[in-house]
């Protein structure tokens, strides 16, 4: 029987979701101990006795990680428990150096959030609430790399390799509650729920969130219950879900797979499942049938997480702006377009030009400058527009001049180009390169004379009320001056040298 | 020199009289003398104590003010990490072993210059009471080379009873310094939880585990406490606040007005003959020196054993997960491309021996899913229940009194086949560890039937433990004038000269 497509699965099936997030977190120090936690270092040179399991190491909890966790808690809703505690789960794994994980259990110190968020669809903007059950501290496990054998799976390999640097890196595990009612909409709403996420918490400056490198993770629980249908199905987990794109993926090919079986009569295994980023469809894992006994207990070594109820405060009023409604506020302010909009947006240049707006600067002329000219420098250099020696005070000041007159678009930007370059402030460029508009009448006027001679049927036609053609006049000008004349002074000093005024 | 107090050698060496290099070599000739048979070392580090000890004279001489116990040598459990210097918590999972960081305790013994002369054996992981679950063979007691120095930390209890060192550092889960100290004739202390770092401590069950000073008297055992204890922040569970002025207490003596409970639930029944009597004569001995005596009642205290045989195991079977062949210690097995798990499983079997084991296993048991509330939980209910016994004892008590073992030190052997006649042994000591509270145990004399030592014990609140060594002083001094002579004058020559 071939597969089912899509459209014939949601019209037979329900699909519930439930996502777990797994968030690295950007402390400079590991979770328990003082270790770097530098993505990329030489294996094994970010590790002491803490993190390596040593006889006799003890495990100290990183303040900073606690607090951005909080800051994670609030941000996504969540009531932060005033009494919380790491415990230990067991279990055995050669990555893994104490053979347990610290973690927290049956209390965790952030529960009972959600995430408003909305996708389009043909039938208009739909919001979507996910609940969030809890949010969790823990720390990362090393990483093994598995030799020879076919698949890089522990399975087959001739011999593995094992790197310490990542054990104890902070972790923060996010976990929805199941997610019903999103029909046929469940992958996008997956996908925009780890994108919203992925705003939120780069909003905070608490992770890099970079999908690529794993500091954001996301296993998608899915299962299938028959429309109208209130009992839960049998739900897979897939993990190793590496992009947003991914996300969407996987969880389409899930909904496809367990339709198949279930249409088949078969049932669905409940198991963990890999992403397979080449063919989009997911392999199985180690089966969970005989779900693993973990015997959390509270770990003895570590005293509860009791913060105060006036840090949660200050921590709560230092909270940002949440990212969806922050654009949704600067595209009514602004008066953007969509498709400005998403282009500010993919171009990772909102925070930019909104600061240049606070600085003075008008909001179009900010967002085309920045999207405009100082993106196709940053793109032919491949690098950020952050990354460029031009600031949003230094475009704040360039939008001043050209709105003053003493810059013309086309000096403005051999300004940019002279900022960047390093040679100064926008007005120290002007200073230096002796950029100037042209003002002087006299020798505007010996300009026009020339170009009126230069181009005499043109003129005539002018001078015989065929106005456009004066904008080839304008432009010939205006190259005669090398640009640095004022375009509409030209025009209406030719119109009226061609009595046209 | 070697059977003098640790102040009155340190006093010997403020005066000139002596420097640390002899003392540390006089006491490496006594353990080279008596240590085959006595058997309290698992490992000598003669070189790097001299080495110590020649530093501490010369800082001593160049006018340096130095702390009271510099130069003065010591025996360590070789349950604390030590940079170098060969660790294997008793075990065979750990031979060869070598530590690259310092435990705290062993820090600030450096700090403070004492001589650290060697590792001293003990219980595989300090699981047991006898000194006899050591991976490397037992330990045997120096009153009588026939019996256990009971354990878990039988050997550094053993070197100083033997005079193979004024000093040793131990550590107490359920019993492991004040068991082997009265069953040696010396004076051993289990600290307040938390008041002592673990940092570096090989973890048995970490919510009960504390090291502690052993000494032959009552003030060279509060002037090691000093030494050891204080807050460390690389220890979550320490506690952050001033270490007891135990010193003062040891040197106070006074129990003039000091009311004494003793514990109902500790006595009597179980006890061996001898040590009640020696209990019974020390109480009057308090009582004579304007103590008050006081009775009482610790109902839960019947559930201590079963409580703690739920949650040190428990811990320890996550605890002692990470010995795994995977980063140090022992590996066997791997051979033929065999699995990491399979190398794990048959390190671990090789590794382990039978009371780790079955201690792992119970402890695994215990929180299995489905059991964990029915024993993990129940015990930690007794506990707090425990806990409460003491804390309404408290009001009426300033400290707490009982027989510190229920018999004298019992022969090799004896027991190792009957796990629940050897765990019976530390339903005295166990109460103060699942309360996270202090005790002291000295000696009360020699039991008539067997002339063997009996332990006094002197349990206090937390954070109290001055209390410990203010009563344990003044029952020391007076019981010394009685007897005439230190106890240990009564113990057996051994092969070497005494």
């Amino acid at each position: 029987m071939a597969l089912p497509t899509y459209e014939e699965v949601i019209a037979k099936w329900d699909p519930v979701l439930g996502l777990e997030v797994h968030v690295e977190l950007n402390t400079h120090s590991k979770m328990f101990c003082s270790c770097a936690t530098e993505f990329g270092a030489e294996p094994n040179t970010q590790t002491c006795p803490v993190c390596l399991a040593l006889p006799g190491a003890l495990p100290v909890v990183n303040e900073k990680a606690i607090e951005s966790t909080i800051l994670i808690g609030l941000a996504l809703n969540c009531k932060i428990a005033p009494y919380s505690r790491f415990a230990r789960k067991n279990y055995f794994y050669p990555d893994m150096p104490k053979n347990f994980q610290i973690s927290q259990y049956d209390e965790p110190i952030c529960f009972d959030g959600f995430v408003d968020v909305e996708i389009e669809t043909e039938e208009g903007t739909k919001q979507f609430r996910i609940e969030i059950e809890r949010v969790h501290m823990e720390e990362d496990t090393g990483k093994s790399l598995h030799v020879g054998g076919a698949t890089g799976r522990i399975h087959g390999a001739d011999y593995s390799l094992l790197d310490y640097n990542r054990a104890g890196i902070p972790l923060v595990e996010i976990v929805t509650k199941i997610v019903p009612g999103t029909g046929k909409y469940a992958p996008e709403v997956a996908k925009s729920y780890v994108a919203e996420l992925r705003d939120i918490l780069r909003g905070l400056k608490v992770s890099d969130v970079k999908m690529e490198q794993g500091s954001l993770r996301c296993d998608a629980n899915v299962s299938l219950k028959p429309i109208g249908s209130d009992v839960l199905g049998t739900r897979s987990e897939t993990k190793n879900v590496n992009s947003l794109r991914s996300v969407e993926r996987a969880i389409r090919g899930e909904m496809i797979r367990h339709a198949e079986l279930l249409n088949d009569g078969k049932k669905v295994k409940q198991e963990t499942r890999h992403f397979q980023e080449d063919t989009g469809l997911t392999r199985s894992g180690r089966s969970k049938e005989q779900a693993e006994d973990y015997r959390y207990f509270p770990d003895p070594d570590l005293v509860p997480v009791t913060p105060a109820a006036a840090w949660i405060e200050e921590l709560r009023a230092t909270l940002p702006e949440r990212p969806s409604l922050r654009r949704k506020r600067i595209k009514e302010e602004w008066n953007v377009p969509d498709k400005e909009m998403e282009a500010m947006i993919n171009a990772d240049v909102l925070d930019i030009v909104e600061e240049t707006v606070l600085l003075g600067a008008d909001p179009t002329k900010a967002r085309t400058w920045w999207l405009g000219e100082i993106s196709r420098i940053a793109n032919d250099k491949n690098v950020g527009v952050a990354d460029l020696a031009i600031t949003p005070a230094d475009v704040a000041e360039l939008v001043a001049l050209v709105a003053a007159g003493e810059l013309t678009d086309k000096l403005a930007r051999q300004v940019v180009e002279g900022v960047i370059a390093g040679e100064g402030k926008p007005s120290e460029v002007v200073a230096k390169r002796g950029i100037k508009v042209v003002n002087d009448d006299g020798a505007l006027m010996a300009a026009i004379e020339k170009v009126c001679a230069e181009q005499a049927e043109t003129a005539e036609k002018v001078r015989g009320g065929h106005l456009p053609a004066a904008g080839a006049l304008i432009g010939a000008v205006m190259k005669e001056t090398k640009g640095q004349a004022d375009a509409a002074r030209v025009r209406e000093l030719l119109l009226g040298h061609l009595g046209v005024s | 020199m070697i059977r003098k107090s640790a102040v009155e050698m340190a006093g010997a060496l403020a005066k000139g009289e002596t420097t640390s290099v002899e003392l540390t070599q006089a006491h490496l000739d006594r353990i080279t003398a008596v240590d085959g048979q006595v058997k309290a070392f698992l490992h000598v580090d003669a070189e790097g104590a001299l080495a110590q000890a020649k530093s501490v004279d010369a800082r001593r001489k160049s006018g340096e003010k130095l702390s009271p116990l510099a130069g003065i040598p010591l025996a360590l459990k070789d349950v604390l990490a030590q940079k170098g210097v060969p660790t294997t918590a008793g075990s065979k999972i750990l031979e060869g072993w070598r530590p690259p960081y310092d435990s705290t305790v062993v820090s600030k013994l450096k700090d403070a210059g004492v001589v650290i002369m060697g590792k001293t054996n003990m219980d595989e992981f300090a699981m047991g009471s006898s000194t006899e679950n050591s991976g490397y063979g037992p330990t045997f007691n120096p009153w009588d080379l026939t019996r256990t120095p009971g354990g878990s930390s039988g050997g550094s209890a053993a070197a100083v009873s033997s005079f193979e060192a004024p000093l040793a550092i131990g550590s107490d889960t359920g019993g492991s310094i004040r068991q082997p100290a009265a069953l040696t004739g010396i004076v051993g202390v289990r600290p307040t939880y938390g008041a002592v770092s673990r940092f570096g401590l090989i973890a048995y069950s970490s919510s009960l585990d504390q090291a502690g000073p052993f000494g032959r008297t009552v003030l060279d055992t509060a002037l090691l406490h000093e030494v050891m204890a204080g807050h460390d922040p690389k220890d979550a569970t320490s506690i952050n606040a001033p270490v007891p002025a135990v010193v003062a207490g040891a040197k106070s003596g006074d129990v003039k007005g000091m009311k004494i409970g003793v514990i109902k639930q500790l006595q009597g029944e179980g006890y061996q003959k001898g040590v009640q009597a020696r209990f019974d004569e020390s109480l009057q001995v308090l009582a004579s020196l304007g103590a008050e005596i006081v009775e009482v009642d610790c109902p839960s205290f019947e559930y201590a054993l079963a409580a703690y045989y739920l949650i040190a195991p428990s811990e320890c079977s996550s605890n002692l997960a990470r010995f795994d062949a995977m980063r140090y210690g022992l590996r066997t097995g791997d051979v033929n491309g065999a699995s990491a798990e399979a190398v794990m499983s048959a390190t671990r079997d090789a590794g382990f021996g039978r009371e780790v084991k079955r201690r792992i296993i119970l402890g695994t048991y215990a929180l299995s899913s489905g059991y964990y509330d029915a024993y993990y939980g129940s015990a930690q209910k007794i506990r707090t229940l425990i806990i409460q016994d003491y804390a309404k004892a408290f009001t009426k008590a300033d400290v707490l009194v009982s027989p510190t073992a229920p018999t004298t030190a019992y022969k090799i052997g004896e027991k190792v086949d009957d796990p629940m006649a050897m765990y019976l042994g530390d339903v005295a000591t166990i109460p103060v560890n699942l309360a996270g509270i202090c005790g002291m145990s000295l000696p009360a004399g020699l039991a008539e039937e067997d002339n063997l030592p009996v332990g006094f014990q002197i349990m206090a609140p937390a954070m109290q433990d001055h209390r410990l060594y203010q009563a344990g002083a003044a029952l020391e001094a007076a019981l010394l004038s009685k007897w005439g002579a230190p106890i240990l004058d009564k113990a057996p020559a051994l092969g070497g000269s005494k």
